[in-house]
């Protein structure tokens, strides 16, 4: 179990209160997923995390790789033609799993591997910030 | 002309030239960059959960900061302009954000998203204006084929971010030609060179990166040109090394003739 929100349907709450996504307006075009930059990395496609949240198959969701290739790049975002933000649900699945302590997808440890002379300050708290809390 | 400026912890570091030849282009155009005391880290990236608080806070005090000094807020780094903007347009439009932030912050006024947030390539537009600094250019770039690349986070989300159009957009073209120099228009100058995704998995950077470049030769260009650190990183160290990377800064300083001042 990768959250404690008590069941399935409080987490799907949960998720639809912190993306602000009302998963109801997507109309299914698929745009999300056609523009995607991960989209051959991810197990669930963007599209499909929109009918995963509709289902509270959250578990799925919180134990997909999804949830560590997306890039923040916004294009999902950007280019739905309903507004319906795949991108911020996404994010909100991969809050309700790295609040909870221990499920962090990057560790302070494994830094010193993964950097070399000319990495960015950037690319460190971009990356802490996204993948653990 | 005097701005608030917000440096962010990659111009302190590993992106020092960024920095230092945006203050020494602005001295050459007239207009002065005052640094924010004590600024802190943006975080690198947004927190789009609508329940984050705490960490858009070294965001607001920024901005409050320079809404104290009655000053524009300036951004040369991509992602610190993003964080900020963001962070700002929730304090003006998310009233559930903005009263909870100022109860941690407690601030002798609330802040309320009054700082206009700029980054250094729009007060170039919109402040200074490409035909006059055309007309400060000592040094035109004249022969070079430069393609813009402006990838994430300049441009997305349009509504919010509103720098220029987020599919079509025109800013840094314009400012190649205003520093004599021929831009290339390519198909993947607004998509994502991979950002944080390089720590861990390589081989995606890679994929976007070769594409990138890939994209810009083939419509003939000799070199990019980018206002991030973590996009110039990806696309040296990930790219196939098809183009060399600039950041935008530097082709400026060295079409003002200020180029050599910075101590390097």
């Amino acid at each position: 179990m990768a959250y404690t929100y008590g069941n399935a349907q409080n987490a799907a709450e949960r998720i639809k209160e912190i993306s602000g996504v009302n998963p109801l307006k997507c109309m299914k075009c698929g745009k999300c997923s056609a523009t995607c930059p991960a989209f051959n990395e991810m197990d669930i496609k963007p599209h499909q995390f929109v009918t995963y949240v509709q289902n509270g198959d959250i578990d799925a969701l919180a134990q997909s790789k999804s949830l560590w290739k997306c890039l923040s790049c916004f294009a999902c975002v950007e280019r739905c033609p309903r507004d319906v933000k795949p991108g911020k649900l996404i994010d909100a699945a991969r809050q309700l799993v790295v609040r909870e302590r221990g499920q962090n997808y990057l560790e302070a440890d494994e830094i010193p591997e993964l950097i070399d002379e000319e990495t960015p300050q950037q690319l460190l708290v971009s990356a802490f910030r996204r993948y653990r809390r | 002309m005097k701005y608030s400026y917000y440096p962010g912890c990659t111009l302190k570091n590993k992106a020092k030239d960024l920095d230092e030849y945006a203050r020494a282009s602005a001295k050459a155009l007239g207009f002065e960059m005052e640094e924010i005391k004590d600024w802190q880290c943006c975080g690198g990236v947004y927190p789009l959960g609508s329940d984050e608080i705490a960490t858009k806070l070294s965001s607001v005090r920024a901005l409050n900061d320079a809404k104290e000094k009655g000053q524009d807020l300036i951004t040369v780094c991509s992602a610190c302009h993003h964080v900020l903007k963001r962070v700002n347009d929730d304090m003006k439009n998310v009233e559930d954000i903005c009263t909870r932030a100022n109860n941690y912050l407690k601030l002798d006024a609330p802040y309320e998203g009054e700082t206009n947030v700029l980054h250094y390539l729009e007060v170039l537009r919109d402040e200074v204006g490409f035909d006059e600094i055309k007309k400060k250019v000592v040094n035109p770039l004249k022969g070079k084929k430069i393609g813009a690349y402006y990838g994430c986070l300049l441009l997305r989300p349009g509504k919010i971010m509103a720098f220029d159009n987020p599919e079509n957009p025109t800013i840094m073209e314009e400012f190649i030609r205003a520093l004599g120099a021929e831009p290339v228009i390519y198909p993947y100058r607004n998509e994502c060179c991979g950002g944080y995704i390089s720590l861990k998995e390589k081989d995606m950077a890679q994929n976007m990166c070769e594409k990138i470049m890939d994209s810009a030769k083939g419509f003939e260009a000799d070199m990019l040109i980018t206002a991030c650190p973590l996009c110039m990183y990806n696309l040296r160290k990930n790219g196939n090394g098809a183009l060399p990377v600039y950041y935008f800064t530097e082709l400026l300083a060295e079409a003002l003739g200020v180029k050599e001042e910075v101590a390097k």
